[in-house]
C-alpha cells in the first residue's frame, strides 16, 4: 500500500434513480516508459496506473484499462447512477502492485 | 555573401532523397494505421464499427501534448439489456495507439467519462463503443498538438 492521498469528488447527496457525475484525481507519475534517463541515456522504467475500479456497495459499476497514454497524475470523471444509500469505493492498481 | 547553386546532378540527388523521406513517412504512417486497425478488430471482435451514438470531446489545438482533456459519451438507454460495455479509446500517431478502455454497466446511469491523455504529435483520437447487443460504433477526432508528450 503506497501512501498516496487520492482526491475524489462525489456528492454527498442524492435522490435514489439520479445520476451522478464522480471526478477523481490521483498523484502518480506514470512513467510511460518511453523516456530516457538525461544522464545515462537509460530508458525509465515504465511505472503506470494501468487499472482502475469503482465500486457501489460491493458492486462495480465503472472499471477502466489504462495504458501509458493517460497523463500524470489520472483524472478520472464519470457517473454513477444511485439506487439507494451507499458507499463509493475506488481502486488503482499500478504496475508495482495496489495503491 | 555566398551564392547557393545546385547543379542538375545535385538538385536530382536532393530531389531523390525529398522523395525517400516521403516514402519512409508514409510507412510508418501506414504502420501506425494498422496498429490501430487492430487493436479496434482485437476489440471488436472483426465487427464493423458504424459511425454515430457515440461523441468524443476533443481540443482542436492541443498547446501541451503532455495533457489534454477529452471526454466520451455514448447515447443509450443504460439497462440491463441495453447498455454501452465499453469503450476503447486509441490514439493512432502514438507509439503505441491504446489511450485507455472504461468499462460500464448499467448501473453508470449514463456512458460518459473524461480523463486526460498524452498525444505525441498531431493526430487523430478514435474511440470506438461496444454495446451489449454487440453493436459497435466509432468516432474520431484529429487533435493539433504543439509540444509533444511522451519525453525526448
Amino acid at each position: 500500500m503506497a501512501k498516496v492521498k487520492p482526491r475524489v469528488k462525489v456528492p454527498k447527496k442524492a435522490a435514489a434513480g439520479d445520476i451522478v457525475t464522480i471526478k477523481t484525481l490521483i498523484s502518480h507519475p506514470m512513467e510511460s516508459g518511453q523516456r530516457k534517463d538525461k544522464k545515462t541515456g537509460e530508458l525509465i522504467p515504465r511505472k503506470i496506473i494501468n487499472s482502475f475500479t469503482a465500486e457501489f456497495n460491493g458492486a462495480k459499476f465503472f472499471s477502466a484499462d489504462i495504458d501509458p497514454a493517460v497523463s500524470a497524475n489520472p483524472y478520472m470523471q464519470f457517473s454513477l447512477k444511485v439506487p439507494e444509500s451507499g458507499e463509493v469505493k475506488f481502486t488503482w492498481v499500478d504496475d508495482e502492485g495496489s495503491v | 555573401m555566398k551564392q547557393v547553386q545546385f547543379s542538375r546532378r545535385e538538385a536530382m540527388v536532393l530531389g531523390a532523397g525529398a522523395a525517400t523521406v516521403t516514402l519512409l513517412g508514409g510507412v510508418t504512417g501506414a504502420l501506425a494505421a494498422t496498429a490501430t486497425d487492430d487493436a479496434i478488430n482485437a476489440f471488436t471482435g472483426g465487427a464493423t464499427p458504424s459511425e454515430g451514438k457515440i461523441t468524443l470531446g476533443a481540443p482542436e489545438i492541443a498547446e501541451n501534448g503532455n495533457t489534454v482533456p477529452i471526454d466520451v459519451s455514448v447515447e443509450s438507454a443504460m439497462t440491463d439489456d441495453d447498455h454501452v460495455e465499453s469503450v476503447l479509446v486509441l490514439a493512432d500517431g502514438n507509439p503505441n495507439p491504446g489511450v485507455a478502455t472504461f468499462h460500464f454497466t448499467p448501473m453508470s446511469g449514463d456512458a460518459t467519462a473524461a480523463t486526460r491523455i498524452r498525444l505525441a504529435s498531431t493526430q487523430n483520437v478514435v474511440a470506438v463503443a461496444k454495446m451489449k447487443d454487440g453493436s459497435v460504433y466509432m468516432a474520431k477526432r484529429e487533435v493539433k498538438v504543439t509540444i509533444g508528450g511522451c519525453g525526448g
